[in-house]
C-alpha cells in the first residue's frame, strides 16, 4: 500500500464529474483517478499511489522504475490477491468467500 | 559486495560508493524515514555497502506498523457489525489488535473486503445502498489525499451509508519527535521522496535549521538511496544543514497544489498516538468539522475503545531508532511474520519483516521454518 507505482496513461475520460483514466502498470491495467494531475494526457506517465496519480514522471524513469519493481516481485505484492498473500503469510483459515481478485474491483 | 551485481546500474552505484567513501571521515547517524526505504537497504545490502563510519538508523514510516493498536481494535469491533461492509487496503489484514485480526474477522463471517483505492469503497458504498460502507482510512501524506477525495465525492455525490475509519500521520512531526527524544543519535534524515511529492518540501528547512539536521529528500530505488546518503555525508562533513531534493524526478518545491488543497479542506490537523511510541502532538489528520458526519468513529460510536499495547513488543523502540529489530528478543523466536506480535513484523514496509526476510540467516537468529513464506510472493 505504501508502494507508488509508476504508470502509463492509456486513455482519460470524464465519469460522473470526475476526471479518470486507465493507466498500464507494466501489464496491470487499473483505473486511476486524475482530479490531483487534472491535465495529465494519454501516453504520459505519473507516479501512482491507491488509484489516485500524484506526479508526473518522465517516461524513462518511469520504465526503470518499472522494469525494477517486476524483478523484485513488488508488482505481484502491490496488484496480486490480498487474500492470498494474507493467508500465506498467516495459518488463519481461508475466508468463507474466497475470491481470485479484490471483489470490489468488478 | 555481495549484492552490488543487483543494482540496476552497478558501475554507477561504485561510483556513487566511492564518492562516499572518499568523503566520510567519521561516523555519521543518518534515518531513513520511510518503510519502502528501509526495505530497499536491507535488501540490497546497501547498510553493509556504505563504508562503516555511515550508519543507516530505520525510522517510522510505515503506515501500517505506525496505526495505534487502538485503532485496530476500533476496525475490528466495526467490521464485525452484521450491518457494515468494512474495506480496507491488504496490508491491513493481517495487522493484530487485540487478539484477532481482520482475516479472522471474515473467517467468521464478517463483511470485510479488500479494495485497491478508496473510490472502490465508495462504488461499494453506491452498489448497497441498504448497508453501511466503511473504509479504513490509514496512512501518510501520501494516502490522505486520495482519501480526502474520497470523503469529498461522498458528500458531492449525497452518499450517505459511507465513512471513513481516520487514522492519518504526518511526518515533520514525527522528525521533531525523534529530534526531541534525549537518546536520539540521528544526525541527518533522508526524507520520504513520496511524501514530498504530495507536500512539496517548504516543511523541512523550519527542522533543519532548528535541529541543525541536513534533511535530504531521496527516493526508494537502490540508487536513489545512495545518492541520497552521498548528499546527506557531504552536508554532514562539511558541517552544513540544509533541505535537498535528491528525487527531482519526481518531487517538485510545492508538491501536489491540488492535494494539499483538498487535505486543507477535509482534514485537520489533530494530535495522533504512533503504535509503540505514544501521542505525537500535531502528528495527525481528522475529519474537519465540516466532514465529522463521515467519521466512522462517531457513527459507530467506537470513540471509547481504548487498549494498551503488549509490553513484549518492542517496536515502538524500533520505530524511533533506538533498537534493531534482530536486537529484540522474541524477533525470529516468538515473533515472526506467520505469527507476529507487532505490526513491524506483519508490514510489507516493517523493518522487523524486513530483517527477518532479508537477513534472519545471517544473523543466527534460531532457526524457523520459513519455506510458505519463500514461496509466496508477499512480502
Ligand atoms: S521482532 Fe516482533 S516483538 Fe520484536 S519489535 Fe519486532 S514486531 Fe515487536
Amino acid at each position: 500500500m505504501c508502494l507508488a507505482v509508476p504508470g502509463r496513461v492509456l486513455d482519460v475520460e470524464d465519469r460522473d464529474g470526475t476526471r479518470m483514466a486507465t493507466v498500464d502498470f507494466g501489464g496491470v491495467v487499473k483505473e486511476v483517478c486524475l482530479e490531483y494531475l487534472p491535465d495529465l494526457k494519454a501516453g504520459e506517465y505519473a507516479i501512482v499511489h491507491v488509484g489516485f496519480a500524484l506526479q508526473r514522471l518522465d517516461e524513462e524513469s518511469a520504465r526503470r522504475t518499472l522494469e525494477l519493481f517486476e524483478n523484485l516481485g513488488m508488482l505481484q505484492e502491490e496488484f496480486g490477491d490480498p487474500w492470498e498473500q494474507a493467508a500465506a503469510q498467516g495459518a488463519a483459515q481461508q475466508p468463507p468467500h474466497h475470491t481470485t481478485a479484490p471483489e470490489a474491483q468488478q | 559486495m555481495k549484492y552490488i551485481e543487483e543494482f540496476q546500474d552497478p558501475d554507477l552505484a561504485e561510483r556513487l560508493l566511492d564518492d562516499i567513501r572518499a568523503t566520510v571521515t567519521r561516523p555519521w547517524a543518518l534515518m531513513e524515514v520511510c518503510g519502502g526505504q528501509t526495505h530497499t537497504i536491507i535488501r540490497h545490502g546497501i547498510d553493509q555497502l556504505l563504508p562503516e563510519e555511515v550508519e543507516l538508523i530505520h525510522g517510522p514510516g510505515c503506515p501500517v506498523c505506525v496505526t495505534p493498536l487502538e485503532v485496530i481494535d476500533k476496525a475490528l469491533e466495526i467490521a464485525s457489525r452484521p450491518d457494515v461492509i468494512f474495506c480496507s487496503f491488504g496490508d491491513m489484514l493481517r495487522v493484530p489488535g487485540t487478539g484477532r485480526d481482520l482475516f479472522q474477522v471474515r473467517g467468521t463471517g464478517g463483511d470485510v473486503r479488500v479494495v485497491y483505492s478508496p473510490l472502490d469503497a465508495l462504488r461499494v458504498a453506491q452498489q448497497n445502498p441498504d448497508r453501511q460502507v466503511v473504509f479504513f482510512g490509514i496512512g501518510f501524506e501520501t494516502t490522505a489525499p486520495p482519501n480526502a477525495m474520497t470523503v469529498y465525492q461522498a458528500r458531492k455525490l449525497g452518499i450517505r451509508n459511507f465513512s471513513l475509519l481516520v487514522s492519518h500521520v504526518r511526518v515533520p512531526p514525527a522528525i521533531e519527535a525523534i529530534m526531541q527524544s534525549p537518546d536520539c543519535r540521528v544526525q541527518a534524515f533522508l526524507a520520504a521522496g513520496h511524501v514530498c511529492s504530495v507536500m512539496g518540501m517548504d516543511e523541512y528547512p523550519g527542522l533543519a535549521e532548528r535541529f541543525g539536521v541536513p534533511i535530504v529528500v531521496t527516493g526508494f530505488e537502490p540508487l536513489d538511496i545512495l545518492e541520497g546518503v552521498r548528499r546527506t555525508v557531504r552536508q554532514l562533513e562539511r558541517g552544513e544543514h540544509t533541505v535537498d531534493n535528491a528525487y527531482p524526478r519526481a518531487v517538485r518545491p510545492e508538491g501536489n497544489p491540488a492535494a494539499r488543497a483538498m487535505l486543507d479542506d477535509v482534514f485537520e490537523v489533530t494530535d495522533r498516538a504512533w503504535r509503540g511510541i505514544g501521542v505525537i502532538p500535531d502528528s495527525g489528520w481528522r475529519l474537519s468539522s465540516r466532514y465529522r458526519d463521515y467519521d466512522a468513529e462517531h457513527r459507530f460510536a467506537v470513540d471509547g475503545i481504548t487498549t494498551r499495547e503488549p509490553a513484549a513488543c518492542r517496536s515502538g523502540e524500533v520505530l524511533q531508532g533506538l533498537l534493531k529489530p534482530h536486537e529484540c528478543e522474541a524477533f525470529g523466536t516468538t515473533c515472526t511474520p506467520r505469527s507476529p506480535l507487532g505490526a513491524t513484523m506483519v508490514s510489507s514496509e516493517g523493518a522487523c519483516a524486513a530483517y527477518y526476510l532479508y537477513r534472519r540467516l545471517e544473523l543466527n537468529t534460531p532457526a524457523r521454518p520459513a519455506a510458505s513464506l519463500e514461496g509466496s510472493p508477499v512480502v
